[in-house]
């Protein structure tokens, strides 16, 4: 739980705020973080980059400091948090100052992943500028010594109703100082009907400096004294340097030495991969001294992996009965026979390939680390550079820098635990930077997976008896090596929470070992689960010649909560009671979109198809309908997309329009070309020409976003628009050209390519 | 010595001939609005003006960018924000904002040459640039807010 305090008098925040400043913090106090010591920001590095301690801090000259502690990715959350803060304070925006926080267990959790910041601190935010606002007009009811009750606040300052007596919230800081934080029940938080900000939005605090080339990302990290790293990690994972030659890289000019990374210890986590470092004046001297390097490997129990064997393993797996994860009703006797339907689905590894490639900046001195790296994750980095020097996880300071994209590859620390790593071997900052072709070989990706669909239908088609078996390998391999089923977690994306009302309905899981590092990316296991469900729905409901989106809303059935009693569903690390699943929000949006893209005047025809999904992710439900035209060639181009979504309240509704609008880009990369591949070990892209991403020239026309208006609390925006998208992207493509996409991506599908 | 005029202002540089001109605006002179995405001229992140046209400086040498005048994107607002820069922020097109660099040199060059660009003289003159975001809709907007405005 989170609980206020008055911190303005504590000794470490004079340097931030000055005396006398009013300064609230949120203390979390989750079990994991309750042990050790806060970095307090005393050291001379905290004190050099903006890093109060704090969410809220108001100057006597009347500048309001929030403190944004979650990642700038593109989100614009460094902006919408604040914003939160600032709508409960009623402060003048434009007298508001962002203070990225440093990595801090004290901020709670600073993952900036699974599309949840607003979700997790909407109230908490809300309680910080509301505590600031009880405060200040305490002080100025005790300055006009009248009763508090009397006294409100217009924009930026305190009134008093009857006198009109006013005073500046700059006025008011110091004596505010002076007061014992409220209680949680003596807050007033505002009604909806009295928000400034929230609902309404504001553009980034970031704009103008994204758009003149000022923003300052990981990559444009600069210190005194600092060299340049390039590292070459073992091509195949796992493996270890097995001999060294580097005489002709130490002869390009400006290179000065390599350096040794030692292997990780099983399980990978985020400890660096090994290999070694060519240390440069700058960043193309380290390039070209890595290219000089002659090293043999040994490549370690991966190297027999190839991924055309592994597809036809996990297909095979995906055949076999598998763990029951979710049983309905007559789920436990045999399978009926008759109009029974089946189908394979798969999704290959794919790569997030963020414009940034992995770089960090690290220095070691004194026995204490201080980075600047674009991270999803600062804590993470303090707690990987900690165990990888044996140092304090309080002597690692962490500054987080804008993210040129992260789409979850940077929640994993490895690039700057080597930045660490060398550093402390050098005893000088170092920066390291990877290139394209090592962000595509070395990533952590989102899994390959295998969904086998089974379905026996009645006399209109809708399933009597309905069987889903997944088989990939588990992100949890990447922290236990023993690890082959999914986690509930991840199941939990979309597929144990199939959300039919069907008289029986079995879930399975198989198991698969992994060869690669597999990690997180932009909706996860979502996407390949929506794309078996959504797309093998639409098949069901073609093959009984009825409407694809009134068969889904007859398979998903009446308004109602689905029950998860005896199931292991997470539901996104949320409250059930809080966050419910409700086959009504997700019908709205079907039913929304299906009203605003025209979809019953819609008639797919040869080369011009319309197709449709909807899916519930990280608690906010999405409708998609997708327009797709196809030439006598076999050229696939997107006219339009129509979305429509329920995250529950939105603070800031342009920036999820954005985040909808790059989802579909997102899931066009995806359905076209996204595939990674390995063959011995090795994986076979290395840059945007074998691992492409969409281009302006690919991408839907136009995309209209629609956001359900709600009271209900905030949900996750960053992801929930991918998962939807892929699959009706996929069905329009039959719409329009009778072929089923069942093998992603398309331009390595025989059917398309 | 290869001698180039970056932003306006004469510089010389000793050292490797075959060294980018991205490392050399990044690292050396400090300019690091230019941006790093491939190596390759395949995103165009790097992208800057070399004698007034688009060019990508990952794989521009220093050599062939001798005697050359180089523009960045930090010099692009010297005298006030462009007309393109105020349509890029009227329609809001970053997100993370790391390519937009690139993406807004690339377009000045393409509305230097085509003043009103049609949907697919855009998407030939932006093609080159990714955004992993996905802000390509914006983009177009964009620029053709700034075609009008330049009407």
């Amino acid at each position: 739980m989170n609980r206020i305090e008055n911190v303005s008098r504590r000794r470490f925040l004079k340097g931030v705020f000055g005396t006398g400043a009013l300064i609230l913090s949120v203390r979390y106090i989750p079990p994991l973080w309750a042990q050790g010591q806060s970095t307090d920001g005393q050291t001379d590095a905290d004190r050099a980059i903006l890093h109060p301690n704090l969410f809220v801090g108001i100057q006597q000259d009347g500048t309001v400091y929030i403190v944004a502690h979650r990642s700038e990715m593109g989100t614009v959350i460094r902006t919408s948090l604040p914003l939160v803060v600032a709508d409960e304070l009623d402060a003048d925006w434009k007298r508001v100052k962002i203070d990225q926080a440093i990595g801090d267990k004290r901020y709670g959790d600073q993952n900036t992943d699974g599309s949840q910041s607003v979700r997790r601190f909407y109230n908490t935010m809300r309680e910080c500028g509301a505590a600031a606002r009880w405060m200040l007009i305490q002080a100025a009811a005790q300055q006009w010594n009248v009763p508090a009750s009397e006294c409100s606040t217009v924009l930026h300052a305190v009134v008093h109703n009857t006198t009109r007596k006013r005073a500046e919230y700059g006025e008011l800081a110091s004596a505010a100082a002076r007061l014992t934080v409220p209680k949680k029940e003596q807050l007033q938080l505002k009604k909806p009907s009295e928000w400034r900000y929230i609902g309404k939005g504001v553009t980034s605090v970031d704009l103008q400096k994204l758009c003149t080339g000022q923003a300052v990302y990981g990559m444009d990290a600069r210190v005194d004294g600092m060299v340049y790293a390039s590292i070459e990690h073992p091509p195949v994972f796992g493996g270890k340097v097995k001999s060294l030659d580097d005489k002709e890289a130490l002869k390009v000019a400006g290179v000065h030495q390599t350096i040794g990374i030692d292997p990780f210890k099983p399980p990978a986590a985020f400890q660096p991969l090994g290999g070694v470092a060519v240390i440069a004046d700058n960043t193309w001297a380290a390039f070209q001294g890595r290219k000089k390097l002659k090293i043999t490997w040994d490549n370690g129990p991966n190297q027999s992996y190839d991924s055309v064997e592994y597809k036809k393993e996990l297909q095979e797996t995906a055949h076999k009965p598998g763990k029951l994860i979710r049983g309905v009703g007559d789920s436990g006797k045999a399978f009926p026979t008759g109009n029974v339907f089946e189908a394979d689905y798969y999704v290959p590894l794919l790569s997030h390939v963020p414009m940034e490639p992995m770089v960090a900046l690290a220095g070691f001195k004194d026995g204490k680390v201080t980075a600047w790296a674009p991270t999803q994750n600062p804590q993470a980095v303090q707690a990987i550079v900690s165990s990888e020097l044996g140092i304090p996880v309080q002597d690692v300071i962490c500054h987080v820098t804008l993210l040129g994209g992260g789409f979850g590859r940077k929640s994993k620390p490895d690039y700057v635990a080597e930045a660490a790593v060398l550093s402390k071997k050098l005893g000088r900052p170092v920066k390291v930077v990877w290139t394209r072709e090592d962000d595509v070989k070395f990533d952590y990706y989102n899994a390959v997976a295998a969904m086998y669909m089974k379905a026996a239908v009645d006399g209109k088609g809708k399933p009597t008896a309905w069987l889903q078996r997944s088989v990939f390998p588990p992100i949890t391999s990447t922290f236990d090596v023993n690890a082959v089923y999914g986690d509930p977690g991840h199941l939990a994306q979309g597929w144990t929470d199939l959300p039919y009302d069907l008289p029986s309905i079995r879930i399975e899981n198989g198991p698969a070992q992994a060869h690669v590092r597999i990690g997180w990316l932009r909706s996860v296991a979502n996407i390949y689960h929506a794309f078996a469900i959504q797309c093998f729905t639409d098949e069901l409901a073609h093959r009984a010649n009825r409407d694809p989106m009134e068969y889904l809303l007859d398979l998903i059935g009446p308004p109602r909560t689905l029950d998860f009693t005896n199931v292991d569903y997470p539901n996104y690390g949320a409250d059930y009671k809080t966050f419910p699943w409700e086959t009504g929000r997700l019908r709205n949006v079907i039913e929304m979109v299906a009203g605003k893209s025209g979809w019953a005047n819609k008639k797919s025809a040869k080369g011009h198809g319309f197709g449709f999904a909807a899916h519930r992710s990280f608690l906010t439900y999405v409708a998609t309908v997708v327009e797709v035209e196809v030439t006598e060639d076999g050229e696939i181009s997107i006219p339009r997309v129509d979305t429509a979504l329920d995250a529950g309240i939105v603070v800031n509704p342009e920036a999820v329009r954005a985040q909808f609008e790059g989802a579909v880009v997102f899931g066009t990369s995806i359905v076209r070309t996204g595939e990674i591949t390995a063959k011995n070990g090795v994986i076979q892209q290395s840059n945007f020409n074998d691992y492409p991403v969409a281009r302006i020239n690919e991408v839907p026309a136009q995309t209209n976003v629609y956001i359900t208006e709600s009271s209900a609390p905030p949900a996750g925006v960053g992801e929930p628009g991918v998962p939807p998208f892929v699959a009706a992207f996929c069905n329009a493509i039959f719409a329009a050209t009778g072929k089923r996409v069942r093998d992603l991506p398309l331009s390595s599908n025989s059917l398309f390519a | 010595m290869i001698k180039l005029k970056v932003n306006g202002i004469d510089h010389s540089f000793d050292g490797d001939p075959d060294m980018p001109l991205l490392w050399y605006v990044r690292d050396i002179l400090g300019l690091t609005g230019t941006k790093f995405g491939c190596g390759i001229a395949l995103c165009g992140a790097c992208t800057v003006h070399k004698n007034g046209e688009a060019i990508r400086s990952c794989i521009t040498v220093m050599s062939a960018a001798a005697n050359s005048e180089i523009r960045t994107i930090e010099d692009l607002s010297a005298n006030g924000l462009l007309a393109l820069q105020e349509t890029w922020m009227q329609v809001n097109v970053p997100q993370c904002g790391y390519c937009q660099s690139g993406q807004i040199m690339q377009a000045v060059s393409l509305l230097k040459n085509t003043p009103h660009p049609t949907d697919q003289q855009i998407d030939d003159a932006m093609a080159g640039n990714i955004c992993r975001c996905g802000t390509y809709q914006r983009i177009r907007q964009a620029i053709k807010l700034a075609a009008e405005k330049t009407a």
